[in-house]
C-alpha cells in the first residue's frame, strides 16, 4: 500500500494540474457519470419494453399515445428536456411539501429523470423496429402451434427482437454516455463538470478537457467491447460454420 | 476514423468548451463562439456522415459500375450518373438520422456561450422563474424543425427511390 502511494506521488511530482486533489474530482465525476448513465439506462430499458409492445399494437388508441411520447422526446433536444425538468420540478403543486422533495431538490434526480425518459423514448423505437421486423414465418409458426398472443410475444417475438435490437441498442448506450456530459450544466459534478472545475481553477483547457475526453473514450470502448461480446454470444446461431 | 466516430460526441461538450475557452480567452485570436460551435459540430458530424456515405457507396452494386464502364463512361461520369444517385438512395435514412441528431446537438452551443434559442429561454426562465413559458415554445420549435425536415427527407427518399418500384 505504501509502495503504491509513493509510486503515485512520484508520478504526480512536478505536475501542477493533475494532483491527487484534482484526480479526486475526476474520480467523483466518473462515479457520478457512471451512476447516472447506468441507472437511467436500466430504468429506460424497463420502461421501453412495455412501451415498445404498446407501440407496435394494432389498436390506434394504444399505439398513438406512445407514438406521441417518443415523437416529443426524440424531436426535442435533451438539453431542453433537462432544463424543463430541472427548473420545472419546483412548480409541481405541493411537491415541496411532499416526502419526495429532499430527493428531487438535488440536481442528480431531475437529471436522472430527464435521461431516463429520453433514453426510454429512443429505446422504444429501437425495440419497435425489431419487433416489426420479426419474420412473418416465425409468427405464423407460433400461431400454428396454438400459442396465445402473450405466449407468442414472450417466447417468440421478444427474444428474437432483443437480439436484433442489440447493435442499435449498443449505439444508444454509447450515445447516452456522451449525452450525459450535459448534466454538468445543471450544477452536477459529473466527468465534464470535474473538467470544467479543473479548467476554471488552473486555466488549462487542453489538459482538463483532453484528459476527460480520454476517460470518455475508455468508457466508450469498454461499452463497445461489452456489446461485441454480447452479440457474439447471443447471435452465435447466426454465424456461418466456417467463420 | 473509429476514434472520431466513437469519441465524437464528447467533443461537442469537451472540445467546444476547450476551443472557446482557449481561443477566445487565452490567445485572443478573435475566434468567436459561433465559429467554434460550427467548426466543432461540423467536424464531428463530418465523421459520422463520412461513415454513412461509406456504407452507402459500398451498397451500390458492383455490376452497375462495371456496366457504366462497359458503356465507356469515364470514372467521373460513372460517379455522377451511376454511383452517386444510387448511393444517395442508401444513404438517405442514415443521413436523415444524422441530421436529426445534429439538430438536437446544436442546442449544446448554448453551453459555450452562444445566444441561441435555448440560451435565451434558459436565461429568461431563470430570471422570471417561469420555466414552462419560455422552454416549452423552444421545444415546440425544435419539434417543428424536426417535422419539416422529416417531410423533406421523405420527399427526397421518394425522389431517389424512383425506379425501385415502391420498395
Amino acid at each position: 500500500m505504501l509502495d503504491i502511494s509513493t509510486w503515485f506521488n512520484d508520478l504526480l511530482a512536478g505536475n501542477t494540474i493533475f494532483t491527487a486533489d484534482t484526480l479526486g474530482y475526476y474520480w467523483e465525476g466518473l462515479v457520478t457519470t457512471t451512476q447516472l448513465v447506468f441507472l437511467s439506462l436500466v430504468a429506460g430499458l424497463i420502461l421501453a419494453v412495455p412501451l415498445a409492445i404498446m407501440r407496435s399494437s394494432k389498436h390506434k388508441w394504444i399505439s398513438l399515445p406512445v407514438y406521441l411520447y417518443t415523437y416529443v422526446f426524440r424531436g426535442t433536444p435533451l438539453l431542453i428536456q433537462l432544463y424543463i425538468i430541472y427548473y420545472g420540478v419546483v412548480f409541481v403543486d405541493g411537491i415541496q411539501e411532499s416526502f419526495l422533495w429532499p430527493v428531487l431538490r438535488e440536481a442528480f434526480y431531475p437529471a436522472l429523470i430527464a435521461f431516463t425518459l429520453n433514453t426510454a423514448a429512443y429505446t422504444t423505437e429501437i425495440f419497435r423496429g425489431a419487433i416489426k421486423s420479426t419474420a412473418q414465418g416465425e409468427i405464423e409458426a407460433a400461431r400454428a402451434y396454438g400459442m396465445s398472443q402473450n405466449l407468442m410475444m414472450r417466447r417468440i417475438i421478444l427474444p428474437s427482437a432483443f437480439r436484433r435490437a442489440l447493435p442499435a441498442y449498443g449505439n444508444e448506450v454509447i450515445f447516452m454516455l456522451h449525452a450525459s456530459a450535459i448534466a454538468s450544466v445543471v450544477t452536477l459534478m459529473d466527468l465534464t463538470g470535474a473538467a470544467r472545475f479543473v479548467y476554471a481553477r488552473y486555466y488549462a483547457p487542453f489538459e482538463a478537457f483532453l484528459f476527460v475526453a480520454a476517460i470518455y473514450l475508455c468508457l466508450t470502448f469498454a461499452i463497445l467491447f461489452f456489446f461485441r461480446y454480447l452479440e457474439k454470444k447471443l447471435l452465435a446461431h447466426l454465424r456461418t460454420q466456417d467463420a | 476514423m473509429m476514434l472520431l466516430f466513437f469519441g465524437g460526441q464528447i467533443g461537442v461538450n469537451a472540445i467546444s468548451d476547450m476551443l472557446y475557452y482557449s481561443y477566445d480567452i487565452d490567445i485572443y485570436i478573435n475566434f468567436n463562439a459561433f465559429a467554434a460551435g460550427v467548426l466543432t459540430i461540423g467536424f464531428i458530424f463530418g465523421a459520422y456522415m463520412g461513415e454513412t456515405f461509406r456504407g452507402a457507396f459500398m451498397a451500390v452494386d458492383n455490376g452497375q459500375i462495371e456496366a457504366g464502364k462497359a458503356y465507356g463512361m469515364s470514372s467521373g461520369l460513372v460517379f455522377r450518373r451511376i454511383r452517386f444517385p444510387q448511393m444517395m438512395r442508401h444513404a438517405l435514412p442514415g443521413l436523415s438520422n444524422n441530421w436529426m441528431v445534429l439538430l438536437k446537438t446544436t442546442a449544446l452551443v448554448s453551453v459555450i456561450g452562444l445566444t441561441d434559442m435555448v440560451r435565451v429561454a434558459a436565461e429568461a426562465s431563470r430570471a422570471t422563474h417561469e420555466p414552462f413559458t419560455f422552454l416549452l415554445p423552444v421545444a415546440v420549435a425544435y419539434l417543428l424543425i424536426a417535422s419539416v425536415s422529416e417531410w423533406i427527407f421523405a420527399r427526397l427518399q421518394k425522389h431517389y427511390d424512383i425506379g425501385f418500384g415502391g420498395q
